[in-house]
């Protein structure tokens, strides 16, 4: 743990100004301790006090928004998650997320991230485009079939786990954990169809096969989301399509409203509908 | 959309590595393709050298001749041992690659349970599955031969 | 191109094959101090003596294993390192050049050692 006594901190800052510095460098500022203060709460205060220049990107300061994923003493995280009384070092070092090109301080360019999601179709692909755009009712989900895919809902899309992974830190052509993950939570959800579509991608290059279960991106994930584990049950499923062992189901059908019964009189009527 | 030149800050192969902080299977995984190497320029080698028993009895002998001595069977034996290690890991990972030992989706609660921790006896198994192997080719190799 | 949701698949499977057969040949040509497989090494001695390898030759078992082993062992290492290489992002072309090349040399090899197989078959015989 650093020197929770100390008045104050010592943070290095990985710099790159475009317009001035042909390669990034380092900066060190002190800025005084506060108890409970965050590693993002120290950048606003080097920003306030003493270079207004520093630029990164963050927004809700609560671990929701996944703006300010940076590398932390090594580490990739939130600096708005990470307490500096938890580093275990005399010195704050802060860098830009690596495996994606630096746009400026500690600003990672993600476009290639957000690229290989989109090539994965994250949403939920079906056949009756009305029904989505107008529905007359909800699609069917059991409890458990939302357990199948829930925990990958919950990223943010900070790109910590790319930053982690030791295959793209190499390979662009690989799609990398977060977009994999993404995948596999509408693979997996029981209301989609789009499992052929996306192995069009999944079979080839872009797929989850370079993956090879180093686990950095599951063990860096703020939220919890653990992409090693949805790559690894998309390994299965590919295989188990390849070998016609996968079984194919019917994405939900539209709940029918039950024709018969009287309501019950202390259930009150909904409200009516806004949109 | 906006496209902007950035500065290249992929890690490249030091990426591979990592080491400091990582964890268990960070270090399982670089061996594994170290060990995966090593056993593949072996095998080629392998390949030819043995094949020079069709050749009869004087070209196994001269084969075997040339392949012998102490830097050999050192070799011999670093061979066997990444061997154990790639086969009792290899084995871990056709489970976990698989989805089998890495468990069900499940709702994150602080503090995080991954697949890494589901797998994790997996691994520690794995290990001395392939520590055991390489002990028993070491007494074999070095100590009775 | 193949895809690479066959080429896993197949790797995995070839794996599995390598782990059965090259345990068993480990077993047989390195464990054979503690485990004494006299049936298998008749002259004593060393399991490489010539005699112990021309008394092997004979038993129809280990050609074909061996052609099995050899082939499923090319297939996993060969494209074990074809995604190390494309791992390192080498560009299409140079992709393409290392498939050709893996693909030539694997085959190759494949040959080689099947017809060592099949020929010391004959010969022990």
């Amino acid at each position: 743990m650093s020197d929770a006594t100390a008045k104050e901190i010592l943070y290095r800052i990985r710099r790159f100004e475009p317009t001035r510095d042909r390669a990034p460098r380092w900066q060190a500022f002190t800025i005084p301790r506060v108890p409970g203060m965050t590693v993002l709460d120290g950048l606003w205060t080097i920003k306030q006090t003493q270079d207004a220049s520093l630029a990164w990107r963050s927004s809700c300061r609560m671990g929701i928004c996944g703006s300010c994923g940076m590398l932390i003493n090594g580490r990739a995280r939130l600096a708005c998650n990470t307490q500096v009384s938890e580093i275990d070092a005399a010195v704050i070092v802060v860098a830009p997320l690596p495996n994606f090109d630096i746009i400026r301080d500690l600003v990672p360019d993600l476009s290639p991230m957000f690229d290989a999601h989109a090539a994965l179709m994250p949403y939920l692909i079906r056949d009756d485009a009305r029904e989505q755009e107008r529905p007359t009712g909800e699609f069917s989900q059991s409890p458990q079939e939302l357990e199948r895919y829930l925990q990958f809902s919950y990223c943010i899309k900070c790109g910590c786990c790319m930053a982690a992974c030791p295959t793209y830190a190499t390979d662009p052509v690989y799609s990398g954990p977060m977009p994999l993950a993404q995948a596999q939570r509408y693979n997996a959800d029981g209301r989609d169809g789009g499992f052929l579509r996306r192995r069009a991608v999944l079979g080839g290059e872009r797929g989850p096969w370079r993956c090879h279960f180093a686990g950095e991106c599951s063990r860096v994930c703020p939220k919890g989301v653990d992409p090693a584990k949805a790559i690894q049950l998309m390994k299965r499923d590919l295989v188990w399509d390849y070998i016609r062992l996968r079984k194919e189901q019917c994405p939900a059908a539209v709940m029918s409203k039950p024709k018969a019964g009287t309501r019950r009189p202390d259930i009150p009527e909904p409200p009516p509908r806004t949109v | 959309m906006l496209r902007v030149q950035g500065f290249p800050n992929r890690l490249g192969v030091r990426g591979w590595v990592g080491g400091g902080r990582w964890g268990m299977e960070r270090y399982l995984y670089t061996l594994h393709r170290l060990t995966g190497l090593g056993l593949l320029a072996y095998f080629l080698l392998h390949i030819v050298v043995t094949a020079s028993r069709a050749l009869g009895e004087g070209a196994w002998a001269r084969a075997m001749d040339t392949v012998s001595g102490g830097v050999f069977k050192v070799g011999e034996y670093l061979v066997f041992a990444a061997f154990a290690f790639h086969a009792a890991n290899g084995i871990r990972l056709v489970l976990v690659e698989l989805g089998f030992g890495v468990g069900r989706p499940i709702e994150p609660v602080y503090p995080y349970k991954t697949s890494l921790d589901a797998q994790r006896s997996l691994a520690i198994g794995a290990l001395a599955a392939g520590a055991a192997l390489a002990i028993l080719g070491a007494v074999e190799l070095l100590v009775l031969r | 191109m193949m895809r690479d949701q066959k080429l896993w698949s197949w790797h995995v499977a070839a794996g599995i094959v390598i782990l059965l057969l090259l345990g068993l040949h480990m077993t047989i040509m390195h464990l054979d101090a503690t485990l004494k497989f006299t049936s298998l090494n008749p002259a004593g001695g060393e399991p490489i003596d010539w005699a112990n390898v021309a008394a092997r030759g004979k038993m129809l078992f280990f050609p074909i294993t061996y052609v099995l082993l050899l082939s499923a062992a090319l297939f996993h290492g060969l494209y074990g390192l074809r995604n190390i290489l494309f791992e390192l992002d080498p560009g299409a072309g140079l992709k393409s050049a290392i498939s050709v090349i893996l693909i030539v040399s694997g085959l190759g090899l494949l040959v080689l050692g099947t017809w060592s197989a099949v020929a010391s078959f004959d010969l022990a015989r």
